[in-house]
């Protein structure tokens, strides 16, 4: 029997660096298979090489057990494998439907079908079970429905061989299973899939067979009724991986994060965060847990100072810090790991080294009399590269071309090295590997240790539950309840979420 | 004005109709070249490139339409020459476009450079060319078959619309408004246009779906040019009718400001012309105009750039450019 997709020996390599080496990657027709791999270890390299946005210096590749050669994604499309790429390509401004026929549009005399484009994507979506609205432009969709249109695009262009690059990492829990279940029905189709993921649970609840890669080289493949979490981990990792619990004493000082009687609204208007209050100590790790949308970004926003708080304040340390400039607010303290690493967290044209010093780069030692200190500045980059493990040719290499995981190493470095009063953790770990996430828990544990407070955010209830000392319950804008971690489970904590208050006392 | 209604109040106070007869026509006149080219940088700009080239290529427009309608004239083509000049005009601007195409796209140079580079370009290499072809002369002749203002037969005729809107003006500005909303056709409603914006917005992902990026892109320059051909030549034909180092003055950078302050958009660039057209129609008749006339002239040659100013940044709010304007795509960069 031949192979939906092989590719054998395939070898890319970048300025300064071997993305792929001998790769070969084997995937039946008919299956899920799972693409493992710490960050930066070559699993998108490989994919754009499948999908014709890159040449390989070397290798084959057999689809359906035939030589092709995929120059530009026109091939790949027409051999019938279609990508939903880690960073969505969808054009913001274009409907949901113009984005789903671009460049294979319905014509009637020469003009846009648009009737017929959006008859065509209701087909679709009712077919796969893909709920999406085809007038809504982009912009006004969850992340879930516009990964939700990009499955849609590979469909309507008949594709039979899917390539999903990190899929998951921007999903709830929620649109997670959502995605399973549609990945599942896709394959009953007759589809083959290939799943890049760092979520061991996923690729053990969906997944058939799996390939691991470690920097660029294979290192196994085997059929998931072979193998467990904890084996296809340290195969991956290369060495044991350990789960960091915050078991260090929950011992809170000083009041650090006082928000009270907060009122924020969003983009349109509308209030999302009401006369919220909450109050974050020195040495405790407070989790937020909540459904996406509740709120949450606002506030952290607000906080951060990139969003004008309607009413109520802010303090840290005692001042008041309430619609003040960022500046003055990371100088009383604050440090920000924010949700979207490519808008808030990196200025992707500078290199790693400059954006490892964004918020520093003009006080001593890194400047003087107004200049820039660029030996004091590499030297401080090749150290945090070191310290985080940052998987880089240099401290010179832009911050768009590392891979998605390390991009968030790089944030995670310079945050974390200020030690700063307070700081908070917005979706720190996503996207990144078992090995990297392991290694950031560590450090937020790290940091409540030495009696920082530390605010989480995290659609992970595994991450809420494992790190922090208390978890605040946040629903419309409001936290709804707090409680103690040790003493609730997933359970509960959903009930919560959805705003089943229990015993009715207030946060 | 016979059609109109009589003026009953008496010589000196002009009717509001009367002045919107002297205004209405001459806006058109002025807001044609204008809206030509402001089309021209929505077909560039949408797919990606910024083009601050747009006043030279107005130049090669109106030079080249001067220099074809003499010969066309000489020729003895008559009443035929300054259309088919402008015919003439548009290749000559796609073909001179193509520069910074080259440049902008395949080379990837700074976009803003390149564009300034191209407005020297034109005004040095137009007037070399006049000097040579009439024996030093820093000018070339006047035409003398220009596009005429006429009365437009039967529509001219209709009560108070027909001398404000169709007595004394030419079929050019006409021709503009209907391609403004031909263009809006093209860029809105076919696959062309849907295919033009996506590279102007997101090239990667246009690129991952088989769209030729590079190949939109130049397209979408060398109609800037052909467009912007089209606005110098007829602005030469229906209003200079010849050619010097000043007859286009900032004519093609205010079709830039019309394209912004239009939003990118086929009949906002439209309607913004216009509008830049009326500002220079005041400053133009205030001499006819009570009130008007009595204010120093001053005010009035600099009020179409002072609005102008007022405009773009009063009114015009954030303007939303193409997402990927003035990037250049590089394949396969994150
Ligand atoms: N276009 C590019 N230019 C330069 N280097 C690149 C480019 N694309 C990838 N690389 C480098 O190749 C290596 C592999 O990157 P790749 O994106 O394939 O990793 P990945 O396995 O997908 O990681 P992640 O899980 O973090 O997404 C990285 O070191 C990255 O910096
Ligand atoms: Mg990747």
């Amino acid at each position: 029997m031949s192979y939906a997709i092989e590719m054998r020996h395939i070898r890319k390599e970048f300025p300064g660096i071997v993305a792929n080496d001998d790769i070969t990657l084997q995937v039946e027709e008919g299956e899920i298979h799972a693409l493992f791999g710490e960050n930066g270890a070559g699993k998108s390299t490989l994919m754009n090489v499948l999908f014709g946005l890159y040449q390989p210096d070397k290798g084959e590749i057999y689809v359906h057990g035939e030589k092709a050669v995929i120059n530009d994604p026109n091939d790949a499309t027409r051999l019938g494998i279609g990508m939903v790429h880690q960073h969505f390509m969808l054009i913001d401004k274009f409907t949901v439907a113009e984005n789903i026929i671009l460049g294979r549009e319905p014509k009637k005399h020469g003009m846009l079908d648009m009737a017929k484009a959006v008859k065509i994507v209701k087909e679709l979506s009712e077919k796969y079970g893909l709920d999406v609205d085809p007038n809504q432009k982009i912009e006004d969709i969850t992340v879930g429905m516009q990964q939700r249109v990009e499955i849609l695009k590979t469909l309507y262009r008949g594709s039979d061989i899917l390539i999903f690059d990190e899929p998951t990492a921007v999903l709830t829990p929620i649109e997670i299973q959502e995605l399973i279940a549609i990945m599942k029905r896709l394959v009953k189709e007759g589809k083959s899939i290939i799943l890049i993921t760092h979520k061991l649970k996923e690729i053990f609840e969906c997944c058939d067979r799996c390939t691991v890669i470690r920097r660029g080289k294979n290192i196994d493949s085997m059929a998931i009724s072979e193998t467990n979490p904890t084996d296809l981990a340290s195969m991956m990792v290369g060495r044991k991986v350990h789960v960091q619990i915050n078991d260090a004493p929950y011992e809170p000082k000083e009041k650090v994060l006082e928000v009270s009687h907060l009122s924020v609204l969003d983009q349109r208007k509308v209030s999302v965060v009401n006369d919220l209050n909450l109050t974050v100590h020195g040495g405790e790790i407070l989790g937020i847990a909540g459904v996406d949308g509740n709120g949450q970004t606002e506030l952290i926003e607000a906080i951060a100072g990139l969003r004008k708080v309607k009413d109520g304040s802010i303090k840290v340390d005692g001042q008041d810090l309430t619609n003040q400039r960022t500046r003055k607010i990371i100088e009383a303290g604050l440090g920000y790991i924010p949700e979207d690493r490519q808008k808030h967290g990196l200025v992707l044209d500078f290199s790693v080294g400059e954006n490892m010093v964004l918020q520093t780069y003009y006080k001593k030692p890194y400047a003087q009399s107004g200049f820039l200190k660029n030996k004091v500045i590499t030297k401080k980059a090749k150290q945090l590269i070191q310290e985080f493990d940052v998987r880089t040719p240099s401290e010179k290499t832009l911050a768009r071309s590392l891979s998605g995981g390390n991009q968030q190493k790089v944030i995670v470095a310079r945050e974390v090295d200020r030690s700063p009063k307070l700081l908070i953790a917005a979706q720190p770990t996503r996207g990144l590997d078992i090995g990297a996430i392991e290694f950031i828990h560590g450090k937020l544990i790290e940091e409540k240790k030495k009696g920082k407070a530390v605010l989480l955010i995290s659609f992970e209830l595994d991450e809420i539950l494992h790190l922090s000392d208390r978890i605040a319950v946040i629903y419309e804008g409001r936290i709804i309840d707090i409680v103690n971690p040790k003493e609730t489970n997933e359970n509960e904590l959903g009930l919560l979420m959805a705003g089943r208050r229990k015993g009715g006392a207030e946060a | 004005m016979g059609d109109g209604p009589s003026n009953e109040k008496g010589a000196q106070i002009m009717s509001l109709f009367e002045v919107l007869t002297i205004i209405v026509p001459s806006t058109l006149l002025t807001a044609a070249p204008l809206i030509f080219t402001s089309l021209g940088g929505v077909f560039t700009e949408r797919s990606g490139v910024v083009n601050i080239g747009l006043e030279g290529l107005m130049g090669v427009g109106a030079f080249t339409a001067a220099v074809s309608t003499l010969g066309l004239e000489h020729a003895g083509l008559g009443d035929a020459s300054p259309w088919i000049a402008i015919l003439f005009a548009a290749i000559a601007g796609g073909i001179f476009a193509l520069i910074h195409a080259v440049v902008s796209i395949t080379f990837r140079a700074d976009q803003t450079v390149s564009g300034v580079a191209l407005n020297f370009l034109a005004a040095g290499l137009t007037i070399f060319l006049v000097k040579m072809i009439y024996e030093g002369k820093g000018q070339t002749p006047y035409i003398t078959h220009n596009i005429d203002k006429i009365n437009i037969p039967l529509l001219s005729k209709i009560p108070v619309i027909g001398p404000i809107f169709f007595q004394q003006v030419t079929y050019t500005s006409y021709l503009a408004i209907f391609v403004s909303i031909l263009v809006w056709y093209i860029i809105f409603k076919t696959p062309f246009g849907l295919r033009l914006r996506s590279v102007g917005e997101h090239p990667a992902a246009a690129d991952t779906l088989g769209i030729n990026v590079i190949r939109m892109r130049y397209i979408g320059v060398v109609l800037s040019g052909v467009f912007g051909g089209i606005g110098g030549a007829v602005y030469l034909v229906t209003i200079t009718s010849n050619y010097n180092v000043s007859t286009i003055a900032g004519q093609g950078f205010l079709a830039l400001a019309a394209l912004v302050f239009g939003k990118w958009h086929p009949i906002g660039a439209m309607g913004a012309s216009l509008f830049f057209g009326f500002a220079q129609a005041l400053s133009i008749t205030s001499q006819q105009i009570p009130y008007l006339d009595r204010l120093p002239s001053v005010i009035m040659l600099t009020a179409p750039y002072v609005l102008t100013l007022i405009v773009l940044t009063g009114f015009v709010g954030r303007a939303e450019a193409p997402k990927a304007d003035g990037v250049p795509y590089i394949k396969g960069q994150r």
